[in-house]
């Protein structure tokens, strides 16, 4: 059994629930013979990887969706050895380059360059060029994408590329100009609503009106997160009522309940306490950059004006910070300390007063 | 049962298309990119770059062609510049022996300058096509000169020197200052400066014509702005809106879309939150924003034209804006979150 995120995925271009006027455009580029380079991008959960499937579909049509699995290796220039799976229809491909950090500028030049030169050799295609799928394309090194631009040119012939990404700010200028830009943003409350209705519909369930209204609110534009909620809440408790707790994920918990601790004292030894709670997430695997975040916004919600605007500045210089070095604790603990003091000296300010 | 027959005809398929082959069609002609198709074919083609276009015709008539450095921003005509002048210099045929092209994408290392480069360069060369000049040295183009390691460009500065007699290189690159020095005092440097409105605007309207875009002057006018004197791009987004809009006229609003320009009210609302520094307002603009999707880099852009070009704004505050901008902008390229980041510029103090 499958979740319902993956269940009730559209998978065609005409079965995409918003964005209708992307959704057109996008037919319209499938249709014409001439298809471009695309840099698709958008917040997480907005359906950006729904609709590159849907585009791919709409161009080979079924045969897209026998995926394969493998592993391919690599030897970079000083002989080390690299695994990078991938994924791979007859007519596309699909690889997350970053996944092997500085290395990705060899899969570049050697994986795509080899899919560029080779032809379509399947007579029965209806299209003369393959599909190259760029996961994460915000993660790529420079050098691996001074290495793509050139390859993007020359290989127009049997090659087209799809680059998807959270953020453009990191994809250098050339690349950006030899790509149609493709904005997906993220889905209104209104919109997740009926797509939430859609899903209890399929699932013959009833769902409170109230209730799909807070859960798309909770979800803050991400729709994956407001299905999962909802098969999450399904689970719980059904039939739905109004007033339904929405059941978060035990990451977030914790980071609300460390927040909360941040708040009721700021002494070394609550530091030393939430410290414990950080090594217990990262050794989760929860992304750095995702608790610094978090923490940020939560405790942001529960201090007032002033001090709100030293907090923003703290946690962005600090989440900064932590992408350029190594040692994600350090940051961490930097940014808690720094909101102790500035919070303390704000609480005995106006205790003085 | 079926996906039993599914896979028999499968099996059958390729056969049966071999066996027609002969007979069927020919494959339609590829259809080959606007940016390829319109390239410059000879150095009288090469929009708005005069000064550099005279220079190098004069070295054409007198034969003795220096060692080149092409720089500029991207989208001049660098790469069409050199194509054109090799074509002249060799005609069609020749171009393939004596043009060895090497960009980023191809391996690069010290290895490869020290194998590659030099045998090709070290291969003396003879013969001559018909009509052509064809001068008895080759040459030799390091397209995207500026991703190469330093010790790459260190191996190729003697080699440079030794073969000149019968090698020519040309460097292009972005920014000259990631040439070594050694390799750059070798060159004649060419400066290739952004396309000017005109040019790029003729260009445009050409090509508008030759593939019937419905195009109204006004959105030319704004496509011209947005790429900011980048040919390339100004034509990508030309047939990119072409794709999406077929015969339809083009307006200047989709062609902000395809360019992922924020659109104008954005940004006033986004300097409007900025001036009122009330950090409820701030918190739900950027929220919105950042659901929107927009790029942070362009975002970061616009605010700074705007910022610079706004007259209320005293010249102290300008350029405390400007350097939060500055510090923003570094912070996204280094792969900060555009959320955060946003916020830090809204609420910073100017």
């Amino acid at each position: 059994m499958s979740l319902w995120v993956d269940k009730h995925r559209p998978k065609s271009l005409d079965k995409l629930d918003y964005h209708d006027g992307l959704t057109q455009q996008l037919q319209r580029v499938a249709a014409s013979g001439d298809f471009p380079h695309l840099l698709v991008y958008g917040p997480s959960g907005a359906g950006k990887k729904t609709r590159i499937v849907a585009l791919l579909r709409e161009l080979y049509g079924p045969g897209v969706e026998k995926l394969k699995v493998d592993l391919r290796q690599f030897v970079t220039p000083s002989n080390r050895k690299l695994e990078v799976s991938i994924v791979s229809s007859n007519y596309h491909i699909e690889l997350t380059p970053s996944d092997v950090g500085s290395y990705d500028r060899v899969i570049v030049t050697d994986l795509i360059k080899e899919i560029a030169q080779t032809q379509q050799v399947d007579s029965s295609a209806k299209r003369p060029f393959k599909v190259v799928i760029l996961n994460e394309a915000d993660g790529l090194t420079r050098e691996a994408q001074a290495a793509l631009r050139r390859t993007m040119e020359k290989y127009m012939a049997n090659l087209r590329v799809i680059l998807c990404t959270e953020s453009t700010s990191k994809i250098i200028a050339p690349i950006r100009s030899r790509c149609l830009l493709v904005r997906v943003a993220a889905p209104e409350v209104d919109e997740m609503r009926k797509v939430i209705y859609k899903v209890c519909k399929k699932e013959g369930m009833t769902i409170p009106e109230a209730f799909a209204t807070r859960l798309a609110e909770a979800a803050n534009g991400n729709l994956r997160r407001a299905i999962l909620m909802l098969e999450a809440a399904r689970i719980q408790q059904y039939p739905f009522e109004d007033n339904q707790e929405i059941a978060i994920t035990d990451w977030e918990r914790v980071i609300k309940d460390m927040a909360m601790d941040i708040l009721g004292e700021q002494s070394p030894a609550r530091l030393m306490k939430v410290r414990g709670t950080f090594y217990e997430l990262l050794s989760h695997c929860i992304p750095p950059d995702i608790i610094l975040k978090y923490l940020a916004f939560e405790l942001m919600k529960n201090v007032d004006g002033q001090i709100k605007l030293e907090i923003v500045q703290a946690a962005a210089q600090f989440e900064h910070r932590l992408r350029m070095g190594n040692k994600a604790i350090f940051h961490l603990e930097a940014f808690v300390a720094r909101f102790m003091s500035v919070y303390k000296a704000y609480l005995m300010e106006i205790g003085m007063a | 049962m079926r996906y039993l027959c599914r896979s028999y005809e499968d099996f059958f398929k390729p056969s049966k298309s071999g066996r027609s082959k002969s007979s069927s069609k020919p494959r339609e002609p590829p259809i080959r990119p606007w940016i390829e198709k319109y390239r410059p074919k000879d150095m009288n083609d090469i929009s708005s770059q005069e000064e550099v276009v005279a220079v190098l015709k004069k070295t054409l008539e007198s034969q003795n062609l220096p060692h080149l450095l092409f720089y500029g921003p991207p989208g001049t005509g660098k790469t069409s510049t050199i194509l054109a002048l090799a074509r002249e210099l060799y005609g069609p045929e020749l171009i393939k022996d004596r043009v060895l092209e090497l960009n980023a994408s191809d391996e690069r290392g010290i290895d490869v300058i020290r194998a590659k480069v030099k045998n090709f360069a070290r291969t003396t060369v003879s013969g001559s096509a018909n009509g052509y000049p064809s001068p008895p040295y080759k040459i030799i183009i390091l397209d995207e000169a500026d991703s190469m390691t330093q010790d790459a460009q260190s191996a190729l500065r003697r080699t440079m020197e030794t073969y000149s007699n019968i090698t020519r290189f040309c460097l292009i690159c972005n920014y000259i200052s990631r040439i070594i020095q050694p390799l750059a005092s070798r060159c004649a440097k060419f400066r290739f400066k952004p396309l000017d409105t005109t040019s790029t605007k003729q260009r445009i309207e050409e090509i508008c014509r030759n593939e019937s875009v419905n195009c109204p002057p006004e959105t030319v006018d704004h496509l011209v702005r947005v790429s900011e004197g980048d040919m390339r791009r100004s034509i990508m987004l030309l047939q990119s809106a072409y794709r999406l809009y077929q015969s339809e006229p083009i307006t200047k609003d989709a062609m902000s879309e395809i360019a992922g320009v924020v659109p104008e009210p954005l940004i006033d609302k986004l300097m409007a939150v900025w001036q009122s520094k009330n950090i409820a307002h701030i918190e739900s603009t950027v929220n919105q924003v950042i659901k929107a999707g927009y790029s942070g880099a362009q975002l970061m852009s616009q605010l700074h034209d705007r910022v610079i070009s706004d007259a209320h704004l005293s010249s102290i505050q300008k350029s405390k804006m400007a350097q939060t901008l500055g510090q923003v902008d570094k912070a996204l390229g280094d792969g900060a979150s555009e959320h955060l980041q946003l916020l830090r510029l809204l609420v910073a103090a100017y």
